[in-house]
């Protein structure tokens, strides 16, 4: 028989268990139980973060790059609902966290006590699922069974709310022998074998197919991208991703489209609106994507496999769902391919039309001699630390968008973006968490002047852990993403879109211990970034770049993958108050 | 094709559940943050042990819609299974009402005759008043309510409608 210990003793050893090697946190009244536990072991490393925001997006930095879930430990009440954004945002996006989350004490829960907050009534809904804890006896097993929810099926965020009084107390706890079987929670992960022979049957058989690809690979694991490479092969389709499926399909690869949506490429939208099949691999038709959904690919079959049944048929309506793990069922549509002995379908007009489409050049971007244009430092950002294989980060707005169409990703987990819930304040604490999971790697946020500004104080954890991070902020003085939209819809009226009274970035960084530099002509930059990478320790840019420069290929909201709008002579003032109500 | 274009349908669905903590606000919840209508919702425990509960909720959508409802309902974590009764065909719906009368002479006189033709039982009364305890399916209960709003209906009382489906089978 083991004997009993704490709450807060079982809390730290069953994640020792479970393998959990970092905490990201912030401690305060209500888990000062778990950080005496955490002070008296060895195993697992605390970052000290500086508010819990920064704490909730490391952890999804660090889980977005390493495929293992990323942990949380705040305290009660406002620990807690300053995670609630990253909450949302793991929901949005997939990403399995566990946050732990101090209570008050069982017989205060409902008095309104001191740094009382209900916190699994808040997070109910920006959690897969949520927990608070009453038995000491139960802790252990909720706590695997948190582990596996978040990880398993479509991974997601988990909250644990873990009263004072829960801590303190004792009871046994052992570690489970056997793999845990939910009771009532049993993804499916294998896919049906007939219906993958459908779906290969009509992959054959289409003249103009296309892979649209999304997060999910990513989610399946490396080996999943590995699988639709080799899918790609034996088909010759051509192949496409959402913002966060960037490196699943390998941007040098010659089947590459590019993005699609509202900022993807104008041969990806072509291809997806002319395709006469649509291999939906991991994706969700998110609006961003589909544009108007009544014009949204007209003329082809869909195929869609998704883990999560409720994103089939949600807001397009598909020829063929197949529930599964993405990677599982690339694996038997290769396996069927090869087993029926299907050649690659002759698609050369296909392949024609494509090219037709590609040569428009819809990422061309006008040049300038005087100003940095946004596009082409993050081009030279690519060419010049391609060798090393960095991990990208980014906040949310034009210079994510950018990255996303500028920066080549040729292996998964290598981009971290906040795509879902569009979370500004994201970039910087998932740098962190990224370079918490490889101290030796080269981890570089692309950001923005207002974005940076949104959990800038967790330049000081950086610090704390000298994290060599790289912050290349490309600074606009906009809220740029905002004021385009104000340009092209609301007739440049720019309200409250301007970056007034920024702080003088190269200052701020050696305030904190850091290396500051700054990048503003054209000429200077690719020593910039050259300084940048020979500076130990981290680094913040703050890159002047052009300050109206707009991020094009657009797709306004609610328009057509064909209305796509490639330059901005092609833009109108002001849009109807139909189109203003559109996100 | 967008999918708001498809008529509204009347749905039934019994959801069995973990009865844990906040799982009404869990099912709940879902309808409100996406958008679906409850037009009915019942909940109880149903096992000796009371570990588990069903809760029948009677909902309005196009077809796709409820689809996508099950859907959702079907990926929280505590839910067991979600049926679709209206889907599978013959069920049994049943609502229990409380309905309050007053009134003397004929109108009191009436209200017991009807309730007599619609088996409803006193349950309370007064030398001016009853309470009448009328069971059946929903439409019942809406006729009998509106027969009773000629006599003196004071106030109804009802449960929402519970709900199995035929045969000897467990849906």
């Amino acid at each position: 028989m083991t004997s009993e210990k704490s709450g807060a003793d079982i809390l730290v050893e069953a994640l020792t268990d479970l393998g959990v090697e970092v905490v990201f946190g912030y401690p305060g009244g209500a888990v000062l139980p778990i950080y005496d536990a955490i002070f008296k072991q060895g195993k697992i490393r605390h970052i000290l973060v500086r508010q819990e925001g920064g704490a909730a997006h490391a952890a999804e930095g660090y889980a977005r790059s390493t495929g293992k879930p990323g942990v949380v430990l705040v305290t009660s009440g406002p620990g807690a609902t300053n995670v609630v954004t990253g909450l949302a945002d793991a929901l949005m996006d997939s990403i399995p966290i566990v946050v732990i989350t101090g209570q008050v004490p069982t017989q205060l829960i409902g008095t309104d006590a001191f740094q009382e907050a209900d916190t699994v009534g808040i997070t109910r809904h920006c959690t897969k699922h949520n927990y608070l804890v009453q038995d000491p006896a139960r802790l252990g097993a909720i706590v695997h069974e948190a582990f596996h929810i978040a990880t398993s099926g479509r991974p997601g965020p988990v909250v644990i709310d873990l009263p004072k009084d829960v801590q303190i107390a004792s009871a046994r706890y052992e570690k489970p022998t056997a793999p845990l079987q939910h009771k009532t929670y049993r993804p499916q992960t294998k896919a049906d074998a007939a219906q993958i022979a459908e779906a290969v049957a009509m992959l054959a058989a289409a003249e103009r197919p296309i892979l649209y690809t999304g997060g999910g690979i990513i989610n399946a694991g490396p080996a999943a991208s590995e699988a639709l490479r080799e899918l790609q092969a034996l088909t010759g389709a051509p192949v496409t991703s959402t913002l966060m499926g960037l490196g699943a399909y390998p941007a040098t690869g010659d089947a590459w489209l590019g993005m699609l949506g509202m900022h993807g490429t104008y041969e990806a939208n072509m291809a997806m609106n002319q395709a006469d099949l649509i291999l939906c691999l991991g994706a969700r038709f998110d609006d961003r994507v589909t544009g108007r959904l009544d014009a949204f690919s007209p003329l082809s079959k869909k195929v869609h496999v998704d883990i999560d049944r409720s994103s089939i048929n949600k807001n397009v309506r598909v020829d063929l769902g197949i529930v599964a793990d993405v990677g599982s069922a690339i694996t038997d549509m290769i396996t069927a391919w090869k087993a029926c002995g299907h050649r690659a379908a002759d698609t050369a007009e296909w392949q024609s039309r494509i090219a037709g489409w590609r040569a428009r050049k819809s990422l061309s971007f006008p040049a300038s001699d005087h100003e940095i244009m946004p596009q082409q430092a993050v081009k030279r950002l690519y060419e010049l630390t391609r060798h090393l294989d960095p991990v990208i980060t980014t906040e949310v707005g034009q210079h994510q968008m950018w990255a996303a169409q500028h920066f080549g990703f040729d292996a998964p987990n290598r981009w971290l973006t906040s795509g879902g819930l569009g979370t500004m304040g994201y970039g910087l604490p998932a740098s962190i968490g990224a370079q918490v999971a490889y101290p030796g790697r080269l981890v570089i946020g692309i950001s923005g002047d207002a974005s940076v500004m949104m959990n800038i104080q967790e330049m000081s954890t950086a610090t704390q852990y000298r994290l060599p991070i790289k912050i290349f902020i490309l600074n606009n003085q906009y809220m740029g993403m905002v004021r385009q939209w104000q340009e092209l819809i609301y007739a440049s009226r720019y309200s409250e879109s301007y970056s007034e009274a920024l702080p003088d970035f190269v200052k701020l960084a050696e305030a904190y211990g850091w290396t500051g530099m700054r990048i503003e002509q054209p000429g200077d930059l690719d020593d910039g970034i050259a300084a940048m990478l020979a500076a130990e320790g981290p680094v913040m840019v703050d890159c002047r770049v052009a300050q109206l420069a707009n991020c094009f290929p657009m797709i306004p909201s609610g328009a057509a993958h064909t209305e796509m709008i490639l330059h901005a002579e092609e833009v109108i003032g002001e849009a109807s108050d139909e189109a203003k109500a559109l996100v | 094709m967008q999918m708001t274009e498809q008529a509204a349908e009347r749905h039934t669905l019994s959801i069995v559940v973990d009865n844990e903590a906040g799982i009404l606000a869990r099912i709940a919840g879902m309808f409100t943050a996406r958008g679906y209508n409850i037009s009915s919702l019942t909940v109880a425990d149903i096992t000796e042990d009371h570990a588990v509960s069903r809760i029948t909720i009677v909902t309005y959508g196009p077809p796709a819609v409820i689809d996508q409802i099950i859907a959702q309902l079907d990926r929280l974590i505590p839910v067991h299974r979600v049926t679709d009764l209206t889907d599978l065909g013959p069920h049994v719906e049943r609502e229990l009402a409380l309905v309050k009368v007053a009134g003397t002479g004929d109108h009191r006189i009436e209200a017991l005759r009807l309730a007599e033709v619609y088996r409803a039982r006193v349950v309370d009364s007064t030398i001016a008043s009853f309470v009448f305890e009328v069971t059946g399916n929903p439409e019942k209960i809406d006729k009998f309510c509106e027969l009773m709003r000629e006599v003196g209906l004071v106030e109804v009382a009802r449960t929402g409608i519970a709900a199995l489906s035929r045969g000897r089978e467990a849906a």
